[in-house]
């Protein structure tokens, strides 16, 4: 009796709240942020920001693990049961894309022409998905090891060329100060490889793949170029300037500890460093031959194929860019917003703020990663032939065989598209 | 037998279909797919259509190639050394890249190479090396860890299989790692393997008086197949010495008292009346072992990733890392029915080894 009644209540009950949802059309989103309480909190609020700013829709969220999340969505894809709005990491989105998991955005180019290059995703000429911010990577150091160094401070008008970084490797090396002069953050397997380090293979003048077609890798990641970064990359594990297996711990405390004197960081580790030294300083990228390039695109929203309104998804999306969740993204976790009037509302990211400097990198030296489906396994392939460059492998076998692998998986699927 | 199994007995197949039923759906059925699916070029995600391939995916795996080539000459003939006074050779790379040719060694790789007398030397190619270096590895780990694995829990099984106060507290120490699971076991591993203050440096600096260099075992090509071997055969060891234990038990006690009356030695003891009684578990050990030792894979995915220079490659993480990390199902899946021909013949190869002779 007790049960009967209280399912009577519950059933009213539901009845009562779904009667005010029928006005709004339903609409699911997946986030990978779980498990870092600010960023839900942030995310919370946008969603009912817009559920309460519109009568059309009605947005639910639901958050995995950064971890788990690209497996979810393979396996939600092959059940067929993506929501209709995703986020997606930026490199990853081609993959998506040419797998028919996502459709194009319905927001218009004008909404979005004061974002960095870095967050827009396109793929065949449209755009697939929009980040609120972005990530990006500089050399930190300390204004005193410089200057004890007797080194040029470089600026992003004037970075340094391939001597003077050599130099102030040396200068490290040499001054005894130190466990290594540098830190390149070997202990991150995985994307931190391609994202981190393909860009001085870039400023070498290499590739991972050959951009102008995107159906080779020949010449690209095995030329002349490539050999001379191999060797280089070489040589800075080789001859004793940097770790070539790092443990997980050292690169989180090690420039702390003073082990290091220059560490190849990301952004959001640099309101960390900031609080260690107060003289920490964030360099550009040094310029190894053809500019300085750091590494461009983080998570970003687009809106899945399989979408019966992806109107309404869009609809979020372009509400989710205003400037004031921008600001609130990089004020929680230390983003770099997309825009510079974003920048500008952040205490890290507005003028004469803290990381500033990052804003400027973004802007100055990003290169995207390759727009390409293929990116996934070419991303991997590069992961490998680093590591075993810097473990001793030789340099013209361990880049012919990269090459050979992601030319065979081009041809195998069919050019991807290209 | 069969009119046993069929007739009459529709409770028995109510009862055993649900377990029956998650083995045909998770086993039976993915192992037919995975046969069916190497022949194809079936990717993880793609939106191009599946074609039937053969055997493209195993030629690509098992390719093999040879070349001799003979030693640089300089101008006046003579035959250019290199610093330790071996003869040199052309670079492969002439000849395994876009060489007209030698278009059957296109891609190849060197996996190793011998003199036949005189300068000449052959050089043995590869289309597959990471697949080959992770077959090698396997094999070798297969061949220390049954042996060394199975030789010390039978050890533990005879120490902890006698009457003594407290027995139990070894018996639940020793089986304790087989309890926990596999990646907290290797994740706590990679601590006391870490090269600069893990706790097996730590013991070896303390008990050299401080001489001994540390090394960082997991990140030295030299070191790092051997200490996964060592934790490896450490973590499993106790799961096999209960198996043993149980075998030691179901020899008849009444065979000791006659070997004792007998006046027969320890030695004599264990070789003509324990290892007798042992030997259907003894059996029994050694194939689970080497089947469980050829799907190494958990504590090379915590541990080091197939890292440094290959040296830690195994057949199951190759499988995993092509056909999921690599998007590639059908080379993933055709490295899984390779293996499983390997440990078929190899399972089928032990029991005709270890058969009852009449």
């Amino acid at each position: 009796m007790k049960f009967l009644k209280l399912s009577a209540g519950a059933m009213a009950l539901t009845a009562g709240l779904s009667g005010h949802a029928w006005a709004q059309t339903a609409l699911t989103m997946w986030y990978h942020g779980a498990g870092n309480e600010v960023e839900s909190q942030i995310i919370n609020q946008i969603v009912s920001d817009f559920n309460a700013s519109q009568s059309d829709w009605s947005v639910t969220l639901e958050s995995f693990p950064q971890g788990a999340y690209n497996d979810s969505v393979v396996a939600g894809a092959l059940a067929g049961s993506l929501p209709d709005i995703l986020d997606v990491d930026g490199p990853v989105m081609p993959n998506w894309a040419w797998s028919g998991y996502m459709q194009p955005l319905q927001i218009d180019e004008s909404v979005i022409a004061n974002f960095l290059p870095g967050p827009k995703g396109y793929w065949d000429g449209k755009l697939y998905s929009i980040g609120l911010w972005d990530a990006a990577v500089a050399l930190v150091t300390r204004q005193s090891y410089l200057d004890e160094l007797g080194l040029r401070t470089p600026t992003l008008d004037q970075p340094w060329n391939a001597e003077e970084f050599q130099a102030a490797l040396d200068a490290a090396k040499n001054s005894g100060k130190f466990d290594y002069a540098l830190d390149l953050g070997t202990a991150w397997t995985g994307e931190w490889y391609p994202y981190a380090f393909s860009p001085f293979l870039q400023s070498f003048g290499g590739d991972i793949v050959d951009r102008s077609t995107y159906l080779t890798a020949e010449g690209a990641l095995n030329g002349e170029a490539a050999m001379t970064f191999g060797h280089w990359w070489q040589d800075l594990f080789a001859n004793g300037y940097a770790p070539a297996t790092q443990d997980g711990a050292d690169r989180d405390t090690g420039f702390a500890n003073g082990k290091y004197a220059f560490s190849w960081n990301g952004n959001w580790a640099a309101l960390g460093a900031l609080s260690t030294f107060d003289d920490t300083v964030f360099l550009p990228a040094p310029d190894l031959g053809n500019g300085p390039k750091i590494g461009a695109a983080s998570w970003q929203f687009g809106v899945s194929a399989s979408s019966e309104h992806p109107d309404g998804a869009s609809a979020f999306i372009q509400f989710a860019l205003q400037d004031k969740y921008l600001a609130d993204f990089s004020n929680g976790i230390g983003l770099i917003p997309a825009t510079a009037a974003a920048a500008a509302m952040t205490e890290n990211y507005k003028d004469g703020g803290p990381m500033a400097m990052f804003f400027g990198l973004t802007e100055a030296q990003a290169l995207v990663r390759p727009v390409t489906p293929g990116y996934v396994v070419e991303a991997k392939v590069f992961e490998k032939a680093l590591a075993d460059i810097a473990n001793g492998a030789n340099v013209e076998d361990t880049l012919d065989a990269a090459v050979d692998e992601i030319n065979a998986d081009i041809e195998r699927n069919g050019g991807y598209g290209h | 037998m069969a009119s046993k199994l069929t007739q009459s007995n529709r409770a028995g197949w109510l009862f055993a279909l649900p377990g029956f039923g998650l083995m045909v759906v998770f086993i039976i059925l993915p192992f037919f797919f995975a046969i069916s699916l190497s022949f194809t070029n079936q990717r993880l995600i793609s939106p191009n259509p599946t074609e039937w391939v053969g055997l493209a995916n195993y030629r690509q795996l098992l390719g093999m190639g040879m070349i001799t080539l003979d030693a640089v000459t300089d101008e006046s003939g003579q035959i250019v050394r290199d610093d330790t006074g071996a003869p040199t050779y052309p670079r492969l790379r002439e000849y395994t890249r876009n060489n007209p040719d030698y278009p059957h060694l296109d891609g190849m790789k060197q996996w190793f190479s011998f003199g036949r007398g005189g300068e000449a030397r052959t050089f043995v190619l590869a289309r597959d090396l990471v697949f080959l270096t992770a077959v090698k590895n396997t094999v070798v780990f297969v061949l220390v860890v049954a042996p060394v694995q199975g030789g010390l829990a039978l050890v533990l099984a005879l120490l902890i299989n006698q009457k003594l106060r407290g027995i139990n507290i070894y018996r639940t120490i020793y089986f304790m790692p087989v309890v926990v699971s596999i990646v907290v076991v290797s994740l706590l591993w990679r601590f006391i393997y870490d090269g600069n203050n893990g706790l097996l440096n730590n013991i070896l600096d303390f008990l050299s008086f401080g001489y001994f260099e540390p090394v960082n075992w997991l990140g030295n090509p030299k070191t790092a197949f051997g200490s996964i071997i060592g934790m490896s055969i450490w973590q499993a060891v106790g799961f096999h010495m209960v198996i043993w234990l149980s075998g030691l038990q179901t020899i008849s006690p009444t065979l000791y008292e006659a070997a004792e009356i007998e006046g027969s030695s320890k030695w004599q003891t264990f070789r003509y009346v324990t290892w007798p009684g042992l030997r259907n578990t003894a059996i029994l050990v050694l194939i689970v072992i080497t089947m469980q030792a050829f799907g190494l894979f958990a504590q090379i995915d915590v541990m080091t990733n197939g890292g440094p220079l290959d040296s830690t490659q195994t057949i199951v993480f190759q499988a995993v890392e092509r056909g999921y990390g690599k998007q590639d199902i059908s080379g993933g899946s055709a490295i899984s029915v390779l293996l499983f021909l390997i440990v078929l013949s190899i399972s089928l190869f032990q029991r005709w080894l270890t058969r009852e002779r009449t």
